[in-house]
């Protein structure tokens, strides 16, 4: 079953407290952060700390991430020396503008796997894209690599560039997010949306979680563990799509055992994509304790 | 590795250890804890400090500590930081 990823939750990488509790809240993958959270005089520290935290602790089946500081700082590749060998499941790369930007970090992270004796391939990859450069080549990131498990928009920079702010209906990220969106399903890889900021504003963050989730991204980066539930009550379907998927899944069984070709319930014709999205639903309402079956 | 000047790492924040390293004309380690834990894993605590500074060749030093509740990985981490620091090193050494 195809592993959800409703929920990213930042961890900055130099805070004992945040790292030791943070897989508790139910993120479906925590990022350990060595990037922006973490000011330039504690790069050592942190990675140090998520180092050992990663080596040591057992965050259960919580995926867990880091995001590395970029190649083109003097952290990037001191940064992979050392996660690589603790073993997290994905690495994010910052600031991705181009292909070549996840070949780089790929080829950094083969050569470390060889080096350490791990078998090549291991660590999985992340881009995060946060810049009208990188969206404009959305397509092109997401198709560099086997590694790569998705791409996430990165709003902050990216309105910056764009010499706008961010507004509350999202107006000015919609192309962006489309565009990742896009690539990321032609790619056949998960889509992550940018963090809302203002953890007191429950009411405008569900309206953006639903906003993103009709757009079709798989979840969303959060910045704290209260934003966690908001958004798996937005991806939890409902009782009538969690019937609707169920009895799809029966019409299917059915025709099996029938050996008929054209399957159909309630006279409208089952295709691929309905089976397709009635798995999805049933994963989606297992994640959220709806659904117990073997679906 | 050798203690060229104080390294300082880590906070007084819950969960953390501030630790500071400095040289010593002492030809061992001496380590200087403090802890609300004292009394249950004192010991412990300095043992680690000693063990993970010895790992790395280090026969010298003073070490100041003040614990907040730290777990493992987390002392052996900065205290790692610290000595780095105090040494002036960036090579730094991974465990495969």
């Amino acid at each position: 079953m195809a592993r959800l990823r409703r929920t990213m939750m930042y961890v900055p990488g130099n805070n004992p407290a945040n790292i030791m509790g943070a897989h508790l809240y139910g993120a479906d993958s925590i990022m350990f952060d060595l990037e922006d959270s973490v000011s330039i005089r504690e790069k050592d520290s942190a990675r140090f700390l998520v180092y050992y935290a990663l080596k040591n602790l057992d965050f259960g089946n919580t995926e867990t991430v880091v995001r590395i500081n970029g190649l083109d700082t003097p952290f990037g590749r001191k940064d992979l020396e050392a996660i690589v060998r603790a073993k997290p499941d994905v690495i994010r790369i910052p600031k991705t503008e181009r292909a070549k930007d996840v070949l780089e970090v790929e080829s950094i992270i083969a050569e470390i796997e060889e080096k350490a004796g791990m078998e090549v391939g291991t660590i999985k990859l992340m881009a995060a894209i946060e810049s009208p450069l990188g969206v404009i080549n959305a397509f092109e990131i997401a198709k560099s690599s086997k590694r790569l498990i998705g791409i996430a928009l990165g709003a902050e920079d990216f309105v910056t560039s764009m010499k706008t702010t961010r507004s509350k209906d999202g107006l000015e990220l919609l192309m962006a997010r489309s565009q990742v969106l896009m690539a990321a399903r032609a790619a056949n890889i998960y889509a992550l949306d940018t963090v809302f900021s203002d953890i007191n504003d429950d009411e405008g963050f569900i309206k953006e979680v639903e906003l993103i989730k009709q757009l079709g991204f798989d979840g969303k980066s959060v910045i704290h563990p209260r934003q966690i539930p908001l958004v798996h009550k937005v991806y939890a379907p409902t009782e009538k799509e969690i019937n609707h998927a169920l009895r799809v899944l029966d019409a299917i069984k059915e025709a099996e055992e029938k050996s008929s070709g054209v399957i159909a319930l309630d006279g409208k014709m089952i295709d691929a994509p309905i089976v397709e999205r009635a798995y999805r639903t049933l994963e989606l309402a297992k994640a959220s304790g709806l659904y117990e079956g073997d679906n | 590795m050798e203690i060229k000047k104080i390294g300082r790492a880590g906070t007084v924040e819950s969960n953390d250890i501030s630790i500071v390293i400095e040289p010593s004309d002492k030809k061992d380690i001496e380590v200087e804890l403090q802890s609300a834990v004292l009394k249950q894993f004192g010991r412990h605590i300095k043992a680690l400090i000693i063990d993970t500074l010895q790992s790395k060749g280090v026969k010298s030093a003073y070490v100041k500590a003040v614990d907040k509740g730290a777990i493992d990985c987390v002392i052996k981490a900065r205290t790692l930081t610290a000595l780095y620091r105090a040494a002036e090193s960036e090579e730094y050494v991974w465990e495969e």
